[in-house]
């Protein structure tokens, strides 16, 4: 743990990752005990209030502004972010264990075995999103919950192709047959030699997937899954204020912005994380 | 009769995240026309790198030419502008690499490769290019070379190609071949038909060659004069015979007694250098091989000895040693 | 006469791509308890399909392979186990075969805990401890990473991996090729020291002619999948029958200018060359066998 933060301490890009992370998680959890204005209910007097500072937080002050029904933004970004972060980050990782286990057991298994995943995931990849998730709702039902396994769904091909790729090339490796010559079955070898040596290709996946996973919320709510309005989240509130981009830029263009600066945050600290795992780096 | 290179105090480094790697230190030695020099080292000798650097091939940075001076026909090779150098790249100095696979563009026909070089450099039309073309690769001794020149790299066995390598690398006639690790990755045979090929080949147009390599036997088939390189320095050089007869470098010594000969076989035991090579980031102070030298001096580990003739030997037998290694083996200190 | 360790009969290794690649066709031969046998051959020989053949990382297409008298070319990969621990092997590139994302000690402690023959903790580290001293590596480095250790140093450590389950039987699959030469002498050094401390059998595959002459007792020459000359080392060395191996013989260079200038080339084209239908090993001196028409 004390290595894990001293060697952190030492990259300037890990350090502002992990900052930028840790402060939009802290805000998350905070967001129901900070005097905040009401998200979701707004006051239909003070709608498309462009950005006012006077420098204080003093109630009726809008430091972001307001959106088209009077709801503070500032306010809704930063309890939208309990939502947001919670399924992307859900997502990615459910997304990346089916994928990273499924990518090395196509590369690692025989040709069947193989095929018949990779059929899996041209199947998976063919079937459109929005139909994919009709058919879930119609399933399991609307909850958050199977949002997430939606978003997981749509997301582990990804990763298994680049994984299988990867364990095609590392299974052909010397210490790979020398492993099988020492006795090692075939579990043992994908767990213990060929998982840690996909974890770089399997970062770098995961690094995209939360950008893409992120606005695919928005998408997903328009038909009935996960959060319902007035509920905020990122993703639904770049979608609504798109159509207001020209009158009033605030209320798509905050949520933008949150949205970048945690995939930044996320990739800044993915860097760091493929570099801390790598033995040739670290000494 | 000047030499046709004349290489000076030639000192390389590479500025790396983790340290200076003092890659070449201070190297200098010249190389008469016509003749055959044999560059033998091993992984970190800095055989490869000098040659690579002096014709402008590494890149820089992170190389760093700290110092030196390299005079091919009177010119100085490090202060030459780019395309000057690119000029004489294959025009007057001509390359062989180890690896034909990378070497060669695998789209490309033989063809296109070999008259892409004679066009450009020696100004000939298309079709007296090509004819010429065909003629390289007779005088490599590629059978059926006017059907093969349109064959693709790939249709090529691993020492056919190195031999497309070599026709490549004389088309333009070049005064001074290099070769490097040419032969490292043949097969044995196909070294030993390559050696032959490029005595005669030298036999023919008296042309220079560099042979850089680890293997001491191709040194003592091909080569005029050796030169023993260790961590960026020479520490030996002289007349083939001569230096293998009377090695004075212990380094060249260990070399020579480490490989399997009639006598080491009935011993049971080979003569082994002990240690590895060394760090390049923190060379050791003085003679680079003093750590790993059984016959190491006290002065060895401080100075560094400059490369002066070796006494008793051939006025061009010189080595870099404070010690006098045929007293000591003939004092029985093993 | 030793008992026999290893008994090849006959192996065919058969690749069907695009076209139909014999890599080993109809090779046999026999390792005795404490024997190296040396196998030679330069690429495209099937000398390394051969290794892997023996050590059951591929399957053969036909023939018979016997250790210790009992058939193992036709059993099941989890059969395969038990005789695993008898029967290990070193690979040529040092920096590929070892796992960079494992510490040499847990690399050099696996096969222990594959075979359950330590358990983990003081009783594994001990071993490992052991195993590194017997390859002259300090036993304070088990817990650090490969890209730390040169070459040779990782060569030692798969050295002392392939120890750790007191094989009979180690194949060795040019073992000393990638490294520099000042390092092959230590490392061939410590095979036989190895070999005549501990009794081991070697199946020594390379293309280094000398260094097979200095550690090996009978040698096999291999051409295109076939064992064509089959002989006591220094019978092999002294008196080569086969034509391809003579040529062989001719080409490795020899450190002396003098002897280098005096001497001329055997030369055999491998592409022109093809085994007559009834080919086979005759016995020409005792021990000695040579491929041609009986």
């Amino acid at each position: 743990m004390a290595q894990f933060f001293k060697s952190l301490a030492k990259s300037r890009m890990g350090l502002i990752g992990f900052t930028l992370l840790a402060v939009l998680v802290i805000l998350a959890l905070l967001a129901p005990y900070l005097d905040l204005p009401n998200p979701t209910r707004g006051d239909l007097r003070a709608r498309m209030v462009a950005p006012t500072w006077t420098g204080l937080f003093s109630p009726g002050d809008h430091p972001l502004g307001t959106d088209q029904l009077g709801r503070d933004i500032l306010s809704r970004i930063i309890h939208g972010s309990r939502i947001t972060l919670t399924i992307s980050l859900f997502a990615v990782v459910l997304g990346g264990i089916i994928g990273v286990t499924l990518g090395i057991v196509a590369g690692y298994s025989g040709r069947i075995v193989d095929t018949v995943l990779m059929r899996l995931v041209d199947m998976q990849m063919a079937i459109p999103l929005v139909l994919f998730a009709l058919l879930i709702v119609a399933a399991l039902g609307p909850s958050l919950t199977n949002l997430i396994i939606v978003l997981a769904l749509t997301s582990w091909t990804r990763y298994a192709r680049i994984v299988r790729g990867q364990v095609l090339v590392l299974r052909e490796r010397e210490f790979i047959l020398s492993a099988r010559a020492a006795g090692a079955g075939p579990v043992r070898i994908m767990l213990r030699h060929i998982l840690p040596n996909v974890m770089t290709p399997a970062l770098v996946v995961g690094t995209l997937e939360l950008a893409r996973v992120i606005v695919m919320d928005a998408a997903l709510s328009f038909l009935g899954l996960g959060v319902q309005p007035p509920t905020p989240s990122w993703g639904r509130m770049l979608s609504e204020g798109r159509v207001y981009i020209e009158s009033a830029w605030w209320v798509v263009t905050f949520p933008g912005l949150a949205i970048a600066l945690t995939v930044l945050a996320v990739n800044l600290l993915g860097d760091w994380l493929r570099d801390y795992f790598d033995p040739r780096l670290r000494t | 009769m000047a030499p046709i290179l004349e290489v000076r105090n030639l000192t390389v480094a590479f500025d790396t995240p983790a340290g200076v790697v003092h890659a070449v230190n201070d190297v200098s030695y010249s190389i008469e026309e016509g003749e055959t020099l044999g560059i033998v080292g091993e992984s970190g000798s800095g055989k490869s790198v000098h040659v690579l650097a002096m014709s402008g091939l590494i890149p820089r940075p992170p190389g760093r030419i700290v110092r030196g001076e390299v005079l091919f026909q009177d010119e100085d090779l490090l202060k030459m502008s780019p395309a000057r150098l690119r000029d004489i790249r294959g025009s007057e100095i001509g390359f062989v690499f180890q690896d034909p696979m990378t070497s060669l563009n695998p789209v490309l026909t033989v063809e296109r490769q070999l008259v892409e070089a004679l066009t450009r450099h020696e100004g000939l039309g298309a079709r007296a290019a090509r004819a010429r073309a065909v003629e390289l690769l007779e005088m490599v001794r590629i059978p059926d070379a006017a059907k093969r020149i349109k064959n693709y790299p790939h249709q090529f066995s691993g020492g056919m190609r190195q031999r497309v390598m070599i026709a490549i690398g004389i088309a333009c006639r070049p005064k001074l071949l290099i070769a490097d690790e040419a032969t490292t990755a043949l097969d044995v045979t196909v070294q030993a038909q390559i050696l032959d090929l490029m005595k005669d080949l030298k036999r023919e147009t008296g042309m220079t060659l560099v042979w850089i390599t680890h293997d001491m036997g191709v040194v003592a088939g091909l080569s005029d004069t050796v030169q023993v390189m260790y961590a960026g320095r020479i520490l030996e050089r002289g007349p083939v015979d001569a230096v293998f007869a009377s090695p004075r470098n212990a380094y060249t010594w260990g070399l020579l007694q480490s490989l399997p000969t009639a006598e080491r076989r009935a011993a049971g035991k080979l003569h082994q250098i002990p240690g590895s090579p060394p760090d390049l980031m923190n060379p050791p102070p003085g003679d680079p091989f003093a750590p790993r030298n059984t016959f190491a001096t006290d002065r060895c580990r401080t100075e560094v000895p400059p490369l002066r003739p070796a006494p008793g030997s051939t006025p061009d037998h010189l080595v870099a040693a404070w010690y006098d290694l045929p007293a000591l083996l003939a004092g029985g200190t093993r | 006469m030793k008992p026999e360790i290893l008994s090849v009969h006959d192996l065919t290794k058969i690749y069907r791509g695009a076209t139909e690649v014999r890599a080993v066709d109809g090779v046999s031969f026999s390792i005795a308890e404490g024997e190296v046998l040396g196998l030679v051959g330069e690429s495209g020989s099937g000398k390394s399909t051969t290794g892997r053949l023996v050590l059951r990382l591929e399957d053969p297409t036909g023939g018979t392979i016997q250790f210790d008298g009992k058939p193992i070319h036709d059993v099941s990969q989890s059969a395969m186990k038990p005789i695993r621990r008898q029967m290990q092997v070193v690979f040529q590139d040092p920096y590929a075969a070892l796992n960079p994302r494992m510490t040499v000690g847990d690399f050099v402690g696996e096969p222990l805990l594959i075979h359950s023959v330590c358990r983990r903790g003081s009783e594994l580290r001990d071993r490992v401890a052991e195993l590194f001293r017997q390859v002259n590596l300090d036993p304070a480095m088990m817990k650090r990473y490969p890209h730390e250790f040169s070459g040779g140093q990782r060569q030692r450590i798969n050295i002392a991996r392939a120890l750790g389950l007191r094989p009979r039987l180690i194949v060795a699959d040019e073992p000393i090729t990638a490294l520099d030469v000042s390092i092959q002498a230590q490392i061939v050094n410590l095979f036989k020291e190895l070999q005549e401390e501990l009794g081991l059998a070697y199946l020594f595959i390379a293309h280094d002619l000398s260094m097979v002459r200095f550690l090996c007792h009978r040698v096999a020459v291999m051409l295109k999948g076939r064992i064509v000359e089959i002989a006591p080392t220094e019978a092999l060395f002294e008196d080569p029958r086969h034509p391809y191996t003579q040529s062989l013989l001719s080409a490795i260079p020899i450190p002396d200018p003098k002897l280098e200038r005096a001497r001329s080339r055997i030369n055999f084209d491998r592409d022109a060359h093809r085994f007559a239908p009834d080919d086979r090993l005759v016995e020409v001196a005792p021990g000695h066998f040579v491929m041609g028409q009986p």
